[in-house]
């Protein structure tokens, strides 16, 4: 059973005189443990289309169901506990909160899913080793690289336990080898826990990991490939 | 956590956040020190006209109090007098006769008001003693003895051990003098009432107008604390309460005497807090001001937040403890060094010896004892909450606004 059916999706910006169709009929299904990337050229609609798989924004046109949830039908302060509860999310400028702790970062939205502070501790710091930073715990965003900051927030995202993560050009500010690393990390978490990633990308490093990649050009999908685990 | 966020985003942009304090501080410190200055003036000038003026309480025939004249006594005045200095709270009582007289030297007359006290029982309702500057205060042993205020001194030309001529209306209706001579010059911080004040023994004045001296036309009693006036009010109206409905006396607190001094008291207030007020409503605007800029530079991480799945509660709240904080830190801190500046003054005096004669012609000292206000302290930090939570709003519900995905993507 897919985890995600997009049916007929349209995003239209009314935002200026000239309306923009950013997608124009989308379908798509994403099934339970996949690493997807999706690809195309800039404003393209990669990031509309992720934007509305992550329940960030909901279409003009055509439906998203998340495990028969069907998110247009959602009120806004539903939509916000759909994703607190369901989605985990990595952004490409890392958004970490400045202020706290990558161990306070990790443990941030299990707090908003009133965990207790002793079980969101005990997990933080279990998602931080996995992912190679356990001894930055204490260590504030600026106090990190790159590449570590994103560890962070692949942590803080796995931390709610989500049905699946959404991950937006999440190697667009890393170098070779943080993008490496963290590539490996987020593969291994796919293969260790079973965890579903969608990506939206341009790198071929992504694409050359994902084991689905649909290509997305002028809000349409244009092409849906599937390779073997790599 | 929201706590900590809220708390640790306020030093995040430390130049921005230590302007707002250090303009919240300087407003506060504007307005509590202020406060305590006028409520300092105000009580000098009270605490002055009850331990030199009034006493905290008077008891008059109504008679006397609508036209002064001496033949309105307090019936029964000795008896009265016993039954007062029977209360616990009361620190003396003292009978007096007063009324108006001209005095004169060789040079000049002025109207004045003659008192004939008893100067033991006089002593325990009036501090006026201890403002003799010159010579003595009256005493049993003196004969046809007076002390007259300094500037009545100088308006008469008169000095010590020089003879004062007084002339009042006799018992019996007819003009009649006395010569007082000047045992003592006193000085208070009330030009207008020395000028205008004459005290003798009472026993002399009793002799010059022909009423007995265990009569008397006003009856000032001095308590051993003023906050306990309105407790003895209800006291002594529940012992004369006979003479009261007869028409016989009538029990008048301080500020029922001088209603002047309250509604200085209540009008000063009413400027302290109007100028918090005002003070505090120039700060909400810078308060939301900062606060709009932080929010603004904070779009894509509320974005985030939001996206994370922050509900728009906490969103609300985080920004509303942002502010407060920033008004809350900017108060204590304002209100520490006030109280640091209140407290100085308060034990050493604000000196206004340069405006010193206007000040005394109204009746106030030309040194300021600050007073601490706990009540507008607290008033102070109730306000700057209430400004900070309705100055939060307006940032808040922008925050509110935007939408996580537009927000990320803006600034991406």
């Amino acid at each position: 059973m897919s985890i995600i059916e997009a049916k007929g999706i349209y995003k239209i910006y009314q935002e200026t005189k000239v309306p923009v169709n950013a997608l124009n009929g989308v379908d798509l299904k994403i099934e339970k443990g996949e690493f997807t990337a999706i690809v195309g050229p800039s404003g393209s609609g990669k990031t509309t289309l992720l934007n509305i798989l992550g329940g960030l924004d909901l279409p003009t046109k055509g439906d998203i169901l998340i495990e028969n949830t069907n998110l247009k039908a959602l009120s806004s302060r539903q939509l916000i506990d759909f994703r607190l509860h369901n989605i985990g999310f990595v952004f490409q400028a890392y958004n970490l909160i400045p202020v706290l702790t990558a161990l306070e970062n990790t443990e941030f939205i299990m707090e908003l899913q009133k965990v207790s502070k002793k079980d969101r501790m005990k997990k933080a710091l279990e998602l931080l080793k996995a992912v190679g930073i356990a001894d930055k715990a204490n260590h504030k965003p600026g106090q990190l690289s790159g590449g570590q900051q994103q560890r962070v927030a692949v942590a803080r995202a796995l931390a709610s336990q989500p049905r699946f993560i959404i991950a937006d050009e999440p190697t667009a500010n890393l170098d070779s080898r943080s993008t490496n690393e963290l590539l490996e990390i987020m593969a291994e978490m796919n293969r260790k826990y079973h965890s579903t990633f969608i990506f939206a990308t341009h790198d071929q490093r992504v694409m050359d990991k994902a084991h689905r990649i649909v290509t997305i050009d002028d809000g349409k999908i244009i092409g849906d490939e599937t390779f073997e685990r790599r | 956590m929201l706590l900590s966020i809220a708390w640790r985003n306020l030093w995040r942009n430390k130049l921005r956040s230590t302007v707002i304090f250090t303009s919240i501080a300087v407003g506060i410190i504007g307005a509590v020190v202020s406060d305590g200055f006028m409520s300092g003036m105000t009580d000098q000038r009270v605490d002055a006209a009850i331990a030199n003026e009034v006493s905290d309480i008077q008891i008059h025939n109504p008679a006397f109090l609508l036209n002064g004249e001496i033949q309105y006594q307090i019936p029964h005045a000795e008896k009265i007098l016993n039954k007062i200095e029977a209360i616990p709270q009361v620190k003396g009582v003292s009978l007096r006769m007063r009324t108006s007289a001209m005095a004169s030297s060789a040079n000049a007359g002025a109207g004045i008001t003659i008192y004939g006290v008893n100067p033991a029982a006089e002593r325990k309702v009036s501090d006026l003693y201890k403002h003799v500057i010159q010579g003595k205060y009256l005493s049993k042993k003196e004969k046809i003895s007076t002390i007259i205020g300094q500037k009545l001194a100088h308006k008469l030309n008169l000095g010590l051990g020089d003879k004062l001529i007084v002339t009042v209306t006799d018992s019996s209706g007819n003009i009649t003098s006395g010569a007082f001579q000047i045992v003592g010059i006193y000085k208070t911080a009330n030009d207008r009432f020395d000028e205008a004040n004459v005290f003798v023994n009472k026993k002399n004045l009793s002799n010059l107008i022909g009423y007995p001296v265990t009569t008397g036309d006003e009856i000032a009693i001095r308590l051993k604390a003023n906050s306990q006036t309105a407790g003895v009010i209800k006291i002594l109206r529940r012992i004369f309460k006979k003479e009261i409905s007869n028409k016989q006396i009538v029990v008048r607190s301080w500020d029922q005497i001088q209603p002047l001094l309250k509604s200085m008291i209540s009008m000063m207030n009413y400027f302290s807090y109007i100028f918090l007020v005002i003070i505090l409503a120039a700060l909400a605007f810078a308060i939301i001001n900062t606060m709009l800029m932080a929010v603004m530079e904070r779009t894509r991480e509320i974005g985030m937040l939001m996206a994370l799945g922050m509900n728009k509660r906490k969103i609300f709240s985080l920004i509303m403890l942002e502010t407060i904080f920033l008004s809350v830190v900017g108060a204590v801190l304002g209100l520490v060094i006030s109280i640091f500046i209140i407290n100085h003054y308060a034990t050493y005096g604000f000196d206004l010896s340069s405006v010193a004669k206007g000040l005394n012609y109204i009746g106030y000292s030309s040194r300021i004892f600050f007073r601490v206000n706990t009540n507008f302290y607290i008033t102070s930090i109730i306000l700057i909450i209430l400004i900070a939570v309705l100055s939060s709003i307006s940032p808040a519900l922008k925050a509110l606004r935007l939408q996580p995905a537009t927000a990320i993507r803006d600034v991406q």
